[in-house]
């Protein structure tokens, strides 16, 4: 026979405290009082199980009111508190506090709503309180069930990590290390600077870009506070609010930064770009391909910081293991004998190891793993530019004359390809056409949402060529103009006064017209209700913005939430628009929605103020009311693993059942709904305290408890 | 001296009923099915009512005292009114109630009849099954009088199949269908400690383990649970024996199921059918193994679906689970929380 205790089990359960329950009836002033007789609703509150007193008042948040629950408590008269008042999303933290204040665990005190779910409802004042009665009731069952809890307590690690080095990831660096707590800052690309740093002029203020920005990355690099790492990236975000444990990708760039075991290290000095053999033959990913670069580069020359990388998938001596006459081998000797002082042979080095004084190359460098262990994380991953060959019949890729909008920046940058000057395929346009709304607002295309920036973009774009070639014929097709921004409007009418035309109604197609490299635009002028016919010698499609890829790859990390338009999700978009989900995790700039700089830099200002919160305080107090576990009935069948969106349960090999880590659980109750044994409770939420309410609200209908 | 001895072991038996309700007798052959510890039982206690197997008349229990009877194991599920009575009457004779097997304890399948009522369940079997030639579609009737003037009575079928605790209060379940040998030998073990000292354990104790099937279940199952589609054994070619029934798609039940059983079913390949009932956490077993199945079916895609068309995506993810009803409430529908289905008014009483 198998042990009796183990097969042997009662339902009963052990008596607990008898609770002394305190009703209180708020008359909100006339709001709840006109259209409820409270007198009738606390006289029959005093009826229910273990409701020992109940009073009304008429503003039962007040201090008069509160202090009436406060003497109460201190009595002894009363263990349990319920105001039948408003919503508890108003005044429940007010209640818990009364209770906190009197040493009464704020999870013995329920708000039974009869303001917002009754007297707002009906004007029918019979009806009304019985309604009043109802809900009491049903709060009434409840609290005699509830279970004192706790709310944990955190320490916070007084360090941030950011991940991503635009100008929102750059400001919302500064300002954590400028409050002075440590900062981690993780950027995909060799460089920070993000997309602000490809523009050239910024609208509506016509600033140049790089001229307000690259202060700023120097003020990054130099912060004695900021650890920045470019060319990394993260890998892995485990542990919690307080204590997240991050791994960050350091990827090799054979090039020493910091002083090494020779006290050298690279100063950005640009001679080994030019002996590349490479040189002027890869394509710039920085300019899209219009520009091109040596196997061995700096993506544009104010970068930050100012180490070159070596493509490893370019690079000859990595690649095919030979540069020249030089071998992987031959280099590695050369340079230990240069370092010694002695003479080495050209053929022994690649041509950029040979020019390099400072001997910073180093073949053998392998990607480095870091481990961060951080409080909190500011996630500012950007975006990226709709593929324009998204919308095929604008013929992207297919003519060299039509480009997208990144591009045109490039072209109009002084620190572009063609150093500010608009050629394409070699030639200076003189007509130009603009097409608006390119993947963006478009259903085929996925993109449903406006991109917010593209016809400002396009306008200032259309100003600056005009600038630049006099003469040219600009056009712009649009849908419609969206200039909401401080400055826009203005800005816009100004650059319809200089003589750029502005047509209504998006190209329904470009092509070529034929015996000629010159293209036609062809649409409907949506004014006038005719068709048009363009010709141009470049099109620029305004193209929409899109998350970075860093948002998916975030997404499956920490499991923060996307947006139906694959953008992060925020906590509330109104009133939380930085927080996340994930306690201790913020989104700032355009991983969050498509944004101007201003934007982005209010949102990365927002972000850091909302971190400093925690780094600053030190703690955190998680959410009380989460999901529990008991050990004596999961079985581990892994159902509720896949339910959680928070990543809160883990799989125990050793004991085969599932763990709640009380950290990152949020107490939404999926698992509970899920586990099939009755494993899982929600704490506060108890299956019990559900059917007593349920039970008590359907009195003399149905029964419940089988 | 010998007729001493014997006097003194008849005054320690301990007296035994077995009665069955609405059942297909299969808990009566599995309680033979322990083979020769039936004479432990013997040796221990006086029989005094078993229906299927001795012949006694219920007038000899009637005119038995209270609590005159030690243990009763009952078998079945009620659904007449002489199941009503007889557990009525051997409530009154017995100190302890044994609701024995899974109709006893949930419903079983005859609890399936609530999804219908007295008369539909009649005019199916008297009349519409093609074996049956009935064209006056004679019925059942609780009485008649005879040729010779006698009235004769039978017991009344009711529309609504209650499970033993619904009727009477019940000490002790041990649920299965039928039963396993090792936990009629536990229940067993526990009448006997009942005769030898007296002592009990706590009311409303299951004779199961405390924890579901998995619990017991040696399958592998190698990752957060998820599945793509469902499908019922003969679709499958080929089951992994080593791997997680349900993380092949297959219906099976045990996460939603008390353990206790051994697993029987699952190491023949066959999905858990739950019959040994909810663990004691929950009320309702068919509506939490179709909340867990709901929970995990299709998740992976989940994220894919629209709002627009997502009604329809799930009607086709649910269209794969063939009878809901009798898949999740298999032994369990009267002891849910649905009960029954609403009795068209013109169907016959409601009990």
């Amino acid at each position: 026979m198998v042990e009796e205790k183990e097969i042997m089990e009662v339902e009963a359960e052990a008596e607990a405290e008898t609770p002394k329950i305190g009703v209180y009836v708020c008359h909100c002033g006339i709001n709840i009082k006109n259209t409820v007789d409270i007198d009738v609703v606390r006289d029959y509150a005093a009826t229910l199980p273990n409701v020992v007193l109940s009073k009304d008042y008429i503003y039962v948040c007040s201090d008069p009111g509160q202090e009436m629950i406060k003497k109460d408590i201190r009595d002894g008269a009363i263990n349990r508190v319920i105001v039948a008042a408003c919503s508890p999303r108003l005044h429940e933290p007010t209640f818990r506090g009364t209770c906190i204040s009197e040493g009464l665990n704020p999870f013995f005190f329920e708000m039974a709503n009869i303001r917002e779910q009754c007297s707002w409802v009906s004007d029918d004042k019979e009806k009304n309180t019985e309604k009043s009665k109802d809900i009491v009731r049903s709060i009434v069952s409840r609290v005699n069930l509830l279970e004192p809890l706790e709310e944990p307590e955190v320490d916070i690690v007084p360090e941030a990590l950011v991940i991503g080095g635009g100008i929102t990831g750059m400001y919302s660096a500064l300002d954590m290390a400028d409050a002075g707590y440590k900062v981690h800052l993780v950027e995909r690309s060799p460089t920070i600077g993000g997309h602000m740093l490809q523009f050239d002029k910024i609208f509506p203020s016509l600033d140049c870009s790089a001229c307000i920005l690259t202060p700023r990355m120097v003020d990054v690099s130099k912060h004695p506070n900021i650890n920045l790492m470019t060319y990394a990236e993260v890998e892995e975000v485990g542990g919690s609010i307080g204590n997240f444990k991050v791994k960050v990708k350091k990827k090799s760039r054979y090039v020493h930064a910091t002083d090494w075991e020779y006290g050298t290290r690279c100063t950005g000095c640009n001679l080994c770009a030019d002996a590349c053999r490479l040189k002027n033959r890869i394509p710039n990913e920085f300019d899209f391909g219009l520009g091109k670069r040596s196997a061995i580069y700096l993506p544009m020359p104010q970068a930050v910081p100012a180490i070159y990388t070596v493509d490893s998938e370019k690079c000859l001596l990595l690649t095919r293991g030979k540069c020249g006459k030089a071998t992987l081998e031959s280099t590695r000797e050369a340079i230990k004998k240069r370092a010694r002082g002695e003479e080495v042979t050209k053929d022994e080095l690649p041509p950029c190891v040979a020019v390099c004084d400072p001997n910073c190359r180093d073949f053998d460098m392998e990607d480095e793993i870091v481990d961060l262990n951080v409080g909190t994380i500011v996630v500012a991953t950007g975006v990226d530019i709709i593929d324009p060959a998204t919308q095929p019949e604008y013929k992207y890729g297919v003519y060299p004359n039509v480009i997208h909008g990144l591009e045109m920046e490039r072209l109009l940058a002084p620190n572009g390809p063609t150093g500010g000057e608009i050629i394409v395929d070699g030639k200076v346009p003189k007509d130009i056409v603009f097409i608006q709304c390119v993947g963006s607002r478009n259903r085929q295309t996925g993109y449903e949402y406006c991109s917010r920036v593209c016809c400002m973009y396009a306008i200032k774009q259309a100003h600056l060529i005009d600038e630049r070639l006099h003469g040219a014929n600009i056009t712009i097709l649009y849908q419609d103009i969206r200039a909401f921004g401080k400055g826009f409007e203005e800005f816009y009418d100004r650059i319809k006064a200089e003589g750029i035309r502005f047509t209504r109604g998006l190209a329904s197609e470009v092509y070529r017209k034929p015996g000629s490299d010159r293209l036609v635009v062809r649409g409907e002028d949506t004014m006038l209700g005719e068709p048009y016919e363009i010709e141009a010698d470049l099109v620029v499609l305004a193209s929409g913005l899109k998350p970075s890829e860093g948002v998916e790859k975030m997404v499956r990390m920490v499991k923060l939430s996307q947006s139906a338009d694959r953008f992060f999700l925020e906590a509330h978009p109104k009133l939380r628009p930085v927080d996340t989900a994930v306690d201790g995790i913020f989104v700032a700039g355009g991983c969050q929605g498509p944004k101007d700089i201003p934007d982005s830099v209010a949102q990365a200002k927002a972000a850091s103020s909302a971190s400093l919160i925690y780094l600053t305080t030190g703690k955190a107090k998680l959410e009380a009311k989460i999901s529990a576990i008991n050990k004596e009935l999961c079985t581990g069948c892994r159902i509720c693993e896949a339910l959680c969106p928070y990543g809160a349960l883990e799989y125990d090999t050793e004991k085969k059942i599932m763990k709640v880590s009380e950290s990152i659980c949020k107490g939404c109750g999926g698992c509970g709904g899920g586990c099939p044994s009755g494993a899982v409770s929600m704490k506060h939420f108890l299956d019990k305290q559900i059917y007593a309410q349920i039970d008590a609200l359907t009195e003399g209908l149905i029964s419940t408890s089988s | 001296m010998g007729e001493e001895k014997e006097e003194k072991e008849k005054k320690e038996k301990i007296k035994l009923a077995f009665y069955w309700g609405a059942t297909c007798g299969g808990c009566d052959v599995a309680t033979l099915d322990i083979k020769e510890k039936i004479l432990d039982v013997v040796s221990i206690a006086d029989i005094v009512l078993w229906p299927v197997a001795m012949d006694f008349k219920y007038t000899d229990v009637e005119e038995m005292e209270p609590d005159s009877i030690d243990v009763c194991l009952f078998n079945g599920a009620i659904q007449s009114s002489e199941h009503e009575e007889i557990a009525e009457m051997l409530r009154e004779k017995s100190k302890v109630m044994i609701a024995y097997g899974s109709c006893a304890c949930f419903g079983g399948i005859p609890g399936l009849g609530n999804v219908a009522n007295r008369e539909q369940i009649f005019k199916t079997v008297f009349k519409d099954t093609p074996s049956t030639v009935n064209p006056e579609f004679v019925t059942p009737q609780t009485e008649m009088i005879d040729d010779a003037g006698e009235k004769l009575t039978l017991p009344e079928i009711w529309d609504t199949v209650k499970t033993l605790d619904q009727t009477v209060d019940v000490d002790y379940y041990v649920p299965g269908c039928p039963p396993v040998v090792d936990r009629i030998n536990d229940a067993i073990g526990i009448i006997a400690k009942y005769a030898e000292t007296g002592e009990l354990p706590p009311k409303a104790a299951v004779v199961a383990f405390k924890k579901a099937l998995c619990d017991e279940c040696e399958r592998k199952k190698d990752d957060a649970m998820k599945i793509k589609r469902i499908y019922r054994p003969y679709e499958l070619t080929e089951i992994d024996p080593e791997k997680c029934l349900l993380e092949q798609g297959l219906l099976c039940t045990g996460s939603a199921t008390r353990g206790g059983c051994g697993a029987r079913c699952i190491k023949a390949n066959m999905p858990c059918r739950g019959c040994y009932g909810p663990t004691s956490e929950i009320k309702d077993q068919g509506a939490a193994a179709l909340s867990a199945v709901a929970s995990i079916l299709g998740i992976e895609e989940e994220t894919e679906m629209i709002e627009e068309g997502i009604a329809e995506e799930v009607d086709e993810l649910l269209d794969q689970v063939k009878d809901p009803l009798g898949t999740f409430y298999r032994f369990g529908l009267p002891n849910s929380r649905l009960k029954r289905v609403i009795i068209n008014p013109d169907g016959g009483k409601e009990d």
